[in-house]
């Protein structure tokens, strides 16, 4: 999950790291009193979770609190880049005299978290390292003695960043460590004019697996913005939206993906990812179909099965009990596979349903249910 | 001979007693897995009836390996307690640790495989299902009913993308079956397993299956060409995830130009991997690379 900016804010103040006096509103009246606040000028920032807010006009630096007021009503209800922007933090302005950039990220690779610095912030770092490669420092922090400050101390020297910032490495590892972040990033970390190392934009992406220990995220936890994501979350169900016209069902990450794909091989396009899952129940697959079913955009469903841990039969008993919870009007093609597929299909063919059909092959009931979907009129 | 595990491996469970732990040991049981004990602390000391076989249960792994000379073990514990529980094993001098557990945060995967690397412990997973040496031994949950031994070793991050294959390539069979697992950090990786295979007399081909994610299928294509003399075959599946969602998989994302389907099986032709579009088309490039007809069943 990431963060908004003025979360990673929060965060960081709470673990000792300078950052600009700042408050969030999603309101253009409430914007002018806090700019009044912070003195009168202010940094009208989107918070939305995507980069390139800038370039979008999404930042604005407001002379004023009327002009905060007018920035905020600009930006509110923008779109950038498909994130609809439902609020803006204002923030004091920093006369900057350098900018830095710091991060921790995951190396898969290596297995472990690097550190990543420069002394050329306030740019997007890939960019900086795509043209002049030897203007930032990797260093790959020992994942059992941690970040320690002899090694905060060589990352600061190698990439030229001032002798404070060796403070805001350490305290930037905390954060990663005790918050179970999986990325943090200060871009820009400013020297002021006056001297001070200040945080003045970052990111932090938390690591889902670590929810049940970090419960205070529990309950911020971003709700989906798409209707059919938000029920099937309700119903504990791993579905993504996706922009097509073929629902999918399957169980496990890689088979979802690669029928998936095999939809688009036919010509069709799929609707929407659903893993229900190892062993799933026939509860799961029930709630599955539902969902899927009660897209608009769905003209066919696809079920592909390969029964490891999950029962065919439970699948097919699954599919049984949506028939009858949502009488669906679009054709199911259902591919059943090992544990205990002979069971599952003969329970299929006893409930003889007109709109369900079963195909041996995942091809085969790929093609099929492209078929249907691309054939089926518009306004199915 | 098959890769990490055979015949003659010695399991443990951690995490037996639990629902999963109990359901699994007896299908690894019945696939003539060598399952010598579980481990849970507070049921040390008693016996569990799988029937044809009782398994006793140790209080630590040491005690488990000390009594019966266990050298791999299959962790079914709740993601809490994979750390402690794996730690435990390594500990314990180990060989091979097979973390099935999914859900387990990132940093105490990275600590976990840190400290098993360190001994000299082997991790596979997290979030696998494990590996298999068909007509040998099962460790993890990968049902051993779908294929026969045979001279295909299969590496991949995917659960039923594995059985898929294993499925389509049933009346072939394979020398031993790695799921990897699917989070961002795993103990074992496709490159460690094509060294393996490259290595084993019993494996003629490999079939690497990758999805998008990270740069784990391309770091593979650069070893496959400089180290790999067996055919390769290869399939990626996750042309149609959209950027930025993450697809099941924790590891599964697309993030800007990175980890993209396209990008995987452009460095896998480069390397001069046979890459199918569909798990089918995977299997029919085996068995035309094995000189084998393809026929009904196989490959359809």
């Amino acid at each position: 999950m990431d963060l908004y900016e003025h979360q990673a804010r929060e965060l960081f103040a709470e673990h000792g790291i300078v950052v600009p006096r700042a408050e969030v509103t999603d309101s253009p009246a409430r914007a002018r009193e806090i700019a009044r606040a912070l003195g009168g000028r202010a940094v009208v920032k989107a918070q939305v979770k995507t980069g390139g807010r800038g370039k979008a006009g999404g930042v604005r630096l407001a002379a004023d609190p009327a002009a905060a007021e007018e920035a905020a009503r600009h930006i509110l209800g923008m779109d950038i880049k498909g994130h609809r922007v439902e609020a803006v933090m204002l923030a004091e302005p920093v006369d900057i005299q350098q900018e830095f950039y710091v991060s921790y990220v995951l190396d898969r690779a290596a297995g472990g978290f690097l550190a990543v610095a420069s002394a050329e912030g306030g740019t997007e770092i890939e960019e900086v390292a795509a043209e002049r490669p030897e203007a930032v420092v990797r260093v790959p922090v020992d994942p059992a003695a941690g970040l320690t400050t002899p090694t905060a101390v060589r990352i600061a020297d190698a990439a030229g960043l001032p002798p404070q910032s060796v403070d805001v490495l350490v305290r930037l590892w905390q954060v990663l460590v005790r918050e179970d972040a999986l990325l943090v990033e200060v871009n820009p970390l400013v020297r002021t004019v006056d001297g001070r190392i200040v945080a003045l934009d970052g990111k932090v992406t938390l690591d889902d697996n670590a929810l049940f220990r970090q419960t205070r995220w529990g309950e911020r936890h971003a709700t989906a913005a798409d209707p059919l994501e938000a029920r099937a979350a309700a119903k504990g169900l791993n579905y993504v939206k996706l922009d097509g016209e073929v629902g999918v069902i399957g169980n496990g990450a890689g088979l979802v993906m690669s029928t998936l794909d095999v939809v688009a091989g036919c010509g069709a396009r799929p609707a929407n990812f659903l893993d229900i899952g190892g062993g799933a129940s026939a509860r799961v697959m029930a709630d599955g179909l539902s969902v899927v079913l009660s897209d608009p955009a769905v003209k066919s469903v696809l079920v592909n099965v390969f029964g490891g841990i999950t029962a065919c039969d439970a699948v097919a008993d699954g599919i049984v009990r949506a028939l009858d919870e949502v009488r669906p009007t679009k054709p199911i093609v259902v591919r059943l596979d090992g544990n205990s597929a002979a069971r599952g299909r003969a329970l299929l063919d006893a409930r003889a349903h007109p709109l369900v059909e079963q195909a041996t092959t995942m091809d085969g009931a790929a093609s099929r249910a492209a078929r249907h979907a691309t054939a089926a009129p518009t306004a199915g | 001979m098959a890769i990490h595990l055979t015949k003659e491996s010695k399991v443990l469970v951690q995490g037996m007693t639990g629902a999963e732990g109990m359901k699994h040991t007896r299908r690894m049981l019945a696939a003539g897995t060598d399952v010598v004990g579980g481990v849970n602390p507070r049921k040390a000391g008693r016996t569990v009836d799988f029937g044809e076989r009782s398994v006793p249960v140790f209080g630590s792994v040491r005690e488990g390996v000390e009594r019966t000379g266990a050298d791999v073990t299959v962790v079914f514990v709740p993601p809490a307690f994979a750390k402690a529980a794996v730690t435990e094993a390594a500990d314990a001098g180990i060989g091979l640790a097979v973390v099935i557990t999914e859900g387990i945060p990132v940093h105490d995967s990275v600590a976990f495989t840190a400290h098993a690397k360190a001994r000299g412990t082997r991790v596979v997973g997290p979030n696998c299902p494990g590996l298999i040496s068909p007509g040998q031994s099962n460790a993890g949950i990968i049902p051993p009913d779908i294929t026969k031994p045979g001279p295909v070793g299969l590496v991949s991050k995917s659960g039923t993308l594995t059985y898929q294959l294993m499925y389509e390539l049933r009346e072939v069979g394979f020398s031993t079956c790695v799921g990897i697992g699917g989070d961002p950090v795993v103990g074992t990786t496709h490159i460690d397993c094509l060294a393996a295979f490259e290595d084993d007399p019993d494996t003629e081909l490999v079939v690497l299956i990758g999805e998008i994610g990270g740069d784990a299928e391309e770091r593979a294509a650069d070893y496959i060409r400089d180290h790999v003399t067996k055919p390769v075959v290869g399939y990626i599946a996750g042309f149609t995830a959209p950027e930025g969602r993450t697809m099941g998989h924790a590891g599964a994302i697309v993030s800007g130009s990175s980890g993209t389907a396209r990008a995987k099986r452009a460095a896998l032709e480069a390397a001069g991997v046979r890459v199918g579009s569909t798990p089918t088309e995977t299997a029919r490039h085996v068995l035309a690379a094995l000189g084998r007809p393809a026929r009904d069943g196989a490959g359809a």
